[in-house]
């Protein structure tokens, strides 16, 4: 088994758009929230929307780092990499590299001569720590709960083997403050919620238990290839039938039910809560990300440089925060395709793989002509 | 600058700023060579310029990308290279071995192709004031009888067809730079694509619409500038593009779009219906020609627009490159 | 923050951190094992991999399952169908009829 090609077979696809029709209500509406970015991009990747029935909605959910990260922490990452006192080399993911700060994106800074290196891995930039000792290597962290185990472990191996020229400005981020914002705010009306899938190989699906319990929605944790993403909704529809409302793991090949501990360990070492953390487009949520403890000050890229921590607040006809929140569609933000586009981007959302805007931009014009094409097909 | 990878932005500079201002007259649909006629003698020209890092790669290196370049930009526009001259920047500080070698790759590809070097000329500048060499090359050829490219000709049936496996090249000088410290057994697909050209005339030159080569931008960005050029519509089949299993790992990885990456050594092609058949016969029978296949057609709508379908019946728009391709984690 | 891809473990070298050479498709970079500590995988095992760290190992037994769930789709349907034709009134959940004792 390769575990990708399998959940790709077209006949099964066929099968489960087919069980998804057979299970709907025709005369209801449903609103399903896939929280996570990597389920937008599947969905588009896939053109999964294409084999569901019109009265499914997907609403796309805040799960996209990149998205959620204020313009003013990236300024404060870039004002860091362009002190002329010592030389800083900025690193970060492919991700972050075009996303706008106030004075350019990371990509637009290398032009002007900072150094500014992408990386895969956290540890391929402490590599770089490794192999430029004159230089300083600051990684700009960005990910959710997937991802700050890594960032973790790369700070304890830093501290194990006393590398000192490497720092991280860290803006990881967690999940369940986020769909909490979401459930609260009040425009929102939703059934049910594709859980993500990556995050929970590290907290499990307990998490979400509260808003089976609380919410009465049921929340089906998903894998990221088509059968996967149909296979959950078949799953939410089936509760929804039977007026259940549970949480469940449809991506058990990966994810465990208690999470990962290992991962949880790291993350406890080298992490804190902060008491309180700006999301773009949902304002100030407390206890919703991380920073590192005090044992690990001498690697904390906020402490060892002057960071201006300067709030830049988006340009007030960006509403970026309603569409991050599913209440407004792309098109309906009043930037959409004229000031704000892929190849000048406003906000994150349009610069992002995972950004509704980005996705609704190059696939969701066209709708009405890609029905077409499948109608003549 | 995000001008140079190929895709909307570079496009723009092209079309904003370099033909209203050097091409006087009314800028014709941007190709890969022009074809000209001086005092009766019809031949085609194309200029370009390489620019890489690392300068040597698994498969091949900037000299041979250079020559292999010039020939398949005239091959595409439907002209046979017969002549190039070269131009090097150099920077100062440049190993002596580098530049030999680099010479030597370059006339290594020229005897390969059946091009010769006639002339050239050379310029050092300071130390950080160029990227190690960059080569610029001009080629002169003669057209293939029979063959017209022109955007302008394209219809809904045309069958849209692709000569190998793609992402190759893009992959391998990815790989190479080792900032990702990926490994695979893949090297650049450059080389001479004249004789396949050559090969797809001698079979079907009455049905070739229209050629390019797919290097920066990929097959995503080559397909998008034909659909605004005709108006129409590029419908692919997922399954049937080709790519190695490497470049596949690598970009499921990355989480890079094969249809994004750069190739060397590949081009496209949209025929006639009645002549698409004969067409891949005739490529699969040529030597290097042995993938080639149809990989989609031109339809009416979307308009302007490349779409790509699954054999699910999942379907999306691909759109041109903004910027380089960059890897993503998310 | 969710691009992960399954990987075979190709071979596992001992230190710290543990290292592991993962295979996708023919292309192979170590990735770091560190977060499955406390379940190390073994050559041949297939393991998550996100930003240079293996996240989880895949269970081929849970992948199998799925697939034959899947497969079954429409079949238990096509059964339902057939029992209607033998004239039983129920074609719903089995509700069980306690028996008076």
């Amino acid at each position: 088994m390769r575990f990708v090609d399998e959940f790709r077979d077209p006949e099964i696809i066929t099968k489960t758009a087919e069980e998804i029709r057979r299970l709907i209500d025709p005369a209801r509406h449903y609103r399903f929230m896939e929280v996570c970015g990597g389920h937008t991009h599947a969905i588009y990747r896939f053109g999964l929307k294409d084999l569901l029935p019109a009265n499914i909605e997907l609403i796309h959910g805040p799960g996209c780092p990149v998205c959620v990260l204020p313009m003013g922490r990236i300024d404060d990452g870039l004002a860091v990499a362009e002190s002329t006192d010592h030389p800083v080399m900025f690193t970060a993911f492919g991700d972050m590299m075009r996303v706008p700060g106030t004075h350019g994106s990371p990509l637009e800074h290398k032009a002007r001569g900072v150094d500014v290196r992408i990386v895969y891995s956290p540890s391929d930039a402490l590599k770089l720590a490794r192999c430029n000792p004159g230089k300083h290597v600051m990684f700009f962290a960005i990910g959710f709960e997937t991802t700050a185990p890594s960032t973790a472990l790369t700070l304890m191996r830093a501290k194990a083997e006393g590398i000192k020229n490497f720092s991280v400005f860290c803006n990881h981020v967690t999940i369940i403050p986020a769909i909490r914002a979401i459930l609260d705010s009040p425009d929102m009306r939703l059934d049910a919620f594709i859980g993500p899938g990556h995050v929970s190989t590290v907290i499990g699906c307990r998490p979400y238990e509260w808003i089976a319990r609380n919410e009465q929605k049921p929340i089906v944790v998903s894998g990221f290839e088509p059968l996967d993403l149909l296979q959950s909704i078949v799953m939410i529809l089936r509760q929804l039938r039977a007026g259940e409302a549970k949480v469940e793991n449809q991506y058990k090949r990966v994810v465990p039910w208690e999470g990962n501990r290992a991962a949880l360990r790291a993350m406890a070492e080298v992490f804190e809560l902060r008491p309180y953390f700006e999301w773009r487009g949902l304002g100030f949520i407390s206890q919703s990300a991380l920073r590192l403890r005090d044992s690990y000050a001498e690697w904390d890229a906020e402490l060892r440089f002057q960071v201006p921590g300067v709030r830049v607040t988006d340009p007030r006809a960006a509403q970026c925060g309603e569409v991050l929140k599913g209440v407004l569609k792309p098109a309906q933000c009043k930037l959409f395709g004229k000031e704000c586009t892929p190849e000048h981007p406003i906000g994150a959302l349009m610069v992002s793989t995972e950004g509704s805007c980005a996705a609704y931009h190059s696939y969701q014009l066209r709708k009405e002509a890609v029905t077409s094409i499948h109608s003549a097909a | 600058m995000a001008h140079g990878a190929g895709g909307k932005a570079s496009r723009k500079l092209v079309e904003g700023l370099f033909v209203p201002l050097l091409s006087g007259a009314t800028p014709q649909a941007l190709a890969d060579a022009a074809h000209v006629e001086i005092n009766g003698a019809s031949f085609a020209i194309t200029t370009d310029s390489f620019v890489v890092n690392p300068l040597r790669f698994p498969g091949g290196s900037i000299g041979e990308l250079a020559v292999n370049g010039t020939m398949n930009d005239l091959a595409v526009s439907g002209a046979c290279g017969k002549v190039m001259v070269v131009t090097f920047v150099l920077e100062e500080g440049l190993a002596t071995p580098t530049l030999e070698a680099e010479v030597r790759a370059m006339a290594e590809a020229a005897r390969r192709a059946g091009v010769s070097i006639v002339g050239g000329d050379t310029k050092v500048v300071e130390h950080g004031k160029a990227d190690k060499m960059y080569i610029t090359t001009t080629g002169i050829g003669h057209p293939l009888p029979g063959v017209k490219v022109d955007p302008a000709s394209v219809r809904p049936g045309n069958k849209i067809i692709l000569s190998g496996p793609i992402g190759d090249h893009g992959i391998t000088i990815l790989l190479a730079r080792g900032e990702l410290d990926f490994e695979a057994d893949l090297s650049s697909d450059t080389r001479c694509i004249l004789p396949l050209v050559e090969a797809l005339a001698g079979a079907a030159a009455p049905g070739i619409r229209w050629m390019r080569d797919p290097t920066r931008g990929g097959v995503a960005t080559s397909l998008n500038e034909l659909a605004r050029d005709c108006g129409l519509c590029m419908v692919l089949e997922e399954e049937l593009v080709p790519t190695r299993d490497a470049v596949r790992g690598a970009c499921e990885l990355l989480g890079l779009d094969p249809l994004h990456i750069a190739n060397e050594g590949q081009f496209l092609a949209v025929v006639s219906s009645d002549h698409a058949d004969a067409a891949v016969k005739a490529l699969n029978a040529a030597a290097g020609g042995e993938d080639a296949r149809i990989i989609g057609e031109v339809r009416e709508q979307p308009a302007a627009a490349v779409l790509i379908t699954t054999r699910y019946g999942g379907s999306r728009i691909i759109d041109m490159l903004v910027g380089d391709p960059l890897p993503r984690i998310c | 923050m969710c691009l992960a891809i399954p990987g075979k473990i190709i071979d596992v070298l001992e230190g710290s951190p543990t290292l592991g050479t993962v295979e996708v498709v023919g292309v192979r970079r170590k990735v770091d094992l560190g977060l499955l500590q406390d379940d190390m995988p073994k050559p041949g095992d297939w393991v998550l991999i996100h930003v240079g760290f293996a996240m989880s190992k895949i269970s081929e037994k849970d992948a199998l399952e799925q697939m034959r769930t899947l497969a079954m789709l429409g079949e238990a349907e096509q059964a339902m169908h057939e029992v209607q034709g033998y004239g039983l009134e129920e074609t719903g959940p089995t509700i069980v009829r306690e028996k008076p004792h």
